[in-house]
């Protein structure tokens, strides 16, 4: 058991470390650091072109998406380096970040499932952050129940024809492409009907309409359909098979949401450093240290658990379900935490200017941005069935669809 | 970095586990739960002869050597059967103790003993009815002689040697003491199967624990290193009696289904998992950190006795929860779990002043 670089680790970080400190966009640095939880603000810059901006820099240098093989724009490096990489990369993380759902969810369904002149064609440029991608996934009436989804695909000569629509699309609004999961059967059960596609964008008969979210941001939108076309030859996996294929998204995508963990342990311990509350200041008082402990043993909990996964991977071994509880224990932390901080401040914690509030509002932007991580991704529900029955190996939900064809299903409005 | 232990480690973790299968079942257990014995001879006997007891001693001292980390998995094992023997406050604690603060003479004398099982030691602090600051320690030592009164020792009543936390002329030390002309009585506790007594000194011989020292701070020190160890246990602990809920909820039918298929039962068994896995990798990392005597180990140890306090606790709550009615029958094990969870929470110290030692270990900027 080792946790301390290794002689190769500790120059690979040293050689990081240079090219960060010599590359990156310092004057970016402060509004990074004191930017809100949710969609991040720069002090009058634009996000996307700034992260577009960087992605191309780290491109250039060799330092995007590392652990890719090099033909797809990556450099075939170690788990454990990239693992470095993203430890140094620190502030800056977060306008990478604005990339996640391709890097980390749509590249690899694409790495397993496209054909080689797609990935040559697609994967670079997904990595250089020239293209953005989408995971278009959720509808109104499925989310949780995914396979439950409605949006048509209809074969008409070597095309599909979509019709339909997609909603809680993060970022569609940016993207250059998506993956796009359909109904082609609907026939026979839920599951078994669904195909996978990536699509452009751009093409005629897409519409998108951002949504505004409860914290004020719009980072997600509605997705419209109608009458588009996708070549078949933009099919990943077998017809009927979309909700295998859909697997090995969301597997990364607890990966990808699990890896960079935000906690607000953070946050809170530089806010309770200063407070000055009734009994002197905050830190010394034994209630607030009791819930700080609490937080920090879960905090260092999931970072521990992710280093454990890191060194699983770097074995070849599959980092199994039991990632999912990263999200499940940051999200509902995240709030535990915000609600106290505000309740610490009394009134004042209410004040949601950054420019007046303590530590330039972050709490209270985690307050309001909170609520979503408990339900992005998998809801901290569908999180507690996935640990019961694939962990632990109880009995599956009943369900009141079972078996049956999917347009025999019961449906609610 | 590597976040695992090695091969060598889990295949002795596997002997023990068998071992402790096949020696230390209910039967043995009740054995001391109900009849007159203290602690399980037998199991003690074998886990000698086996080594367990000298894993982390040095060879010099008559050890195995085997460090740290083989220690924190056999104590996991041990967590997990709830093992009737005193292994803990011998190995984890008086052990720790004598080899922190002992000389070498005193190192000579007693580690060999103790490696090997023949002589049970502990570790004797507590004297008032509150978690114990400085000033309610009010045993004497003086020349020579030990004078006061131990309320709850753990394994006091089958202990050989104790280190003792006492007040001298100039503070407190911790101060060696044979048990063989002191007065035990047995104390009754949450868990009967961890051989409490009170012990009285009265005039009993015993002498400095090496050189002159802070006894409350090298109480901590040693507190620091046996949290780990204790954390451990609680996780082998919270882990069978997770799986001794989830066991039951497959088989257990209610509305003519399992009752491992209702939400509320399967949501608050993923908690339970959710805990484990979280006290698990802190404790990994505590291990880390004790076998290296890292910087981090004041940090990592409280950070793993937090973490493993909850989940013990968690999971052994909750596993009666989901037995039911039968969860809180003396005959069924599910109470054994619960206050053994309850003991180890407070063998060190409660949880919340681990919680304090915690932050007051975090480093400014976390
Ligand atoms: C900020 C944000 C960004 C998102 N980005 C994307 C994106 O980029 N692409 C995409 O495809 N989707 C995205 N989503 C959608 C997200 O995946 C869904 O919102 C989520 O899966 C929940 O689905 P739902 O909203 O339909 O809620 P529902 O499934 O209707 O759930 C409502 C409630 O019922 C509970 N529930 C449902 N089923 C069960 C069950 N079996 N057992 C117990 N409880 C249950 C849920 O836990 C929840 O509390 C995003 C969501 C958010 C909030």
């Amino acid at each position: 058991m080792e946790f301390n670089d290794t002689k190769e680790e500790a120059a690979f970080r040293g050689e990081i470390r240079t090219w960060i400190d010599n590359n990156a966009p310092d004057y970016l640095f402060e509004p990074l650091s004191t930017s809100g939880f949710g969609s991040i603000q720069l002090d009058g810059f634009d996000p996307m072109a700034e992260a577009k901006q960087w992605q191309k820099t780290k491109a250039e240098a060799g330092w995007a998406c590392l652990q890719w093989p090099k033909d797809y724009g990556g450099q075939g490096a170690s788990p454990i380096e990239s693992v470095i990489w993203n430890q140094e990369e620190g502030v800056y993380g977060q306008l990478s970040r604005m990339f996640i759902i391709g890097q980390g969810m749509c590249a690899p369904t694409m790495m397993t499932f496209a054909s080689e002149d797609q990935k040559q064609r697609y994967l670079p440029k997904l990595a250089s952050g020239e293209e953005v991608w989408c995971q278009l996934f959720s509808e109104p009436h499925s989310g949780s129940d995914l396979a439950g989804l409605r949006t048509r695909a209809e074969k008409d000569g070597d095309d599909w024809v979509i019709n339909g629509q997609k909603i809680w699309t993060s970022g569609a609004q940016h993207s250059e492409f998506g993956i796009l999961i359909t109904r082609t059967d609907p026939e026979v059960p839920k599951h078994r009907g669904l195909t996978m596609f990536f699509l452009d964008m751009k093409s005629a008969g897409v519409d998108i309409r951002p949504i505004k979210q409860a914290n004020g941001d719009s980072g997600f939108n509605e997705v419209y359909f109608d009458n588009v076309r996708i070549p078949d030859a933009q099919r990943l996996g077998g017809v009927g098979e979309g909700w295998k294929v859909s697997l090995t998204t969301l597997m990364n995508e607890r990966l990808a949401i699990g890896g960079s963990i935000t906690t607000g342990f953070p946050e809170i311990k530089e806010l309770v450093d200063q407070l000055r509350i009734a009994s002197g200041t905050a830190i010394n008082d034994p209630a607030v240290r009791s819930k700080l402990a609490d937080w920090y043993a879960k905090s260092s909990g999931l970072k521990n658990t992710a280093a454990r996964a890191i060194s699983a991977l770097s074995k070849g071994e599959v980092p199994g379900p039991e990632n999912s509880i990263g999200k499940l224990v940051a999200g509902g932390m995240m709030q535990d935490i915000a609600k106290f901080s505000l309740d610490l401040q009394g009134l004042s914690g209410a004040i949601v200017d950054p420019e007046i509030a303590a530590g330039s509002a972050r709490l209270q932007a985690m307050l309001m941005r909170s609520p979503a991580v408990r339900i992005e991704g998998g809801t901290d529900q569908i999180l507690r069935n996935i640990i019961s029955e694939r962990v632990l190996g109880l009995p599956e939900d009943m369900r009141a669809d079972k078996g049956m064809p999917f347009n025999k299903i019961p449906v609610g409005n | 970095m590597n976040f695992d232990f090695s091969d060598d480690d889990k295949m002795v973790q596997d002997q023990i586990n068998r071992f402790l299968r096949d020696n230390c079942g209910f039967d043995e257990f009740r054995s001391v739960l109900e009849g007159d014995a203290t602690y399980s001879d037998s199991v003690w006997r074998g886990l000698s002869e086996m080594g367990v007891q000298g894993t982390a001693i040095p060879s010099a001292y008559g050890g195995v050597e085997a460090g740290y980390l083989s220690l924190c998995l056999a104590a996991r094992e041990l967590g997990a059967h709830l093992a009737p023997v005193p292994f803990s406050s011998s190995i984890y604690l008086a052990v720790e103790a004598i080899q922190r603060t002992g000389s070498e003479v005193q190192k000579e004398e007693w580690l060999p003993k103790l490696a090997s099982g023949q002589v049970i030691g502990t570790l004797a602090v507590t004297e008032t009815l509150q978690e114990q600051v400085p000033e309610d320690i009010t045993t004497t030592f003086a020349k020579g002689k030990l004078n006061g009164i131990k309320l709850v020792v753990p394994h006091g009543l089958m202990a050989d040697v104790a280190v003792v936390l006492a007040r001298t002329s100039d503070g407190l030390s911790l101060v060696l003491a044979p048990l063989s002309d002191v007065m035990r009585k047995s104390i009754d506790t949450v868990d009967p199967t961890m051989g409490s007594a009170t012990i009285t000194f009265k005039d009993a011989p015993a002498e400095l624990l090496g050189e002159s020292h802070d006894g409350w701070s090298a109480m901590s020190a040693v507190y620091n290193r046996a949290a780990v160890l204790f954390a451990f246990e609680q996780l082998g602990g919270a882990e069978r009696a997770l799986d001794m809920a989830v066991g039951y909820a497959k088989e257990r039918f209610a509305f003519g289904r399992p009752i491992g298929s209702f939400q509320a039962l399967k949501h608050m068994m993923a908690d339970m998992y959710v805990a484990l896995k979280l006290a698990e990798s802190n404790c990994y990392y505590a291990a880390w950190a004790l076998q290296n005597d890292a910087d981090e180990l004041a940090l990592a140890a409280a950070t793993a006795r937090v973490s493993a306090t909850q989940a013990f606790q968690l999971c052994s709550r909750d596993n009666i929860q989901v037995h039911g009615g039968m969860g809180f029958t003396w005959e069924y094990d599910c109470h054994l779990y619960y206050r053994r969870s309850n003991y180890l929470a407070l063998v060190l110290g409660g949880l919340t002043t681990w919680e304090d030692k915690l932050v007051s270990a975090l480093p400014d900027a976390a």
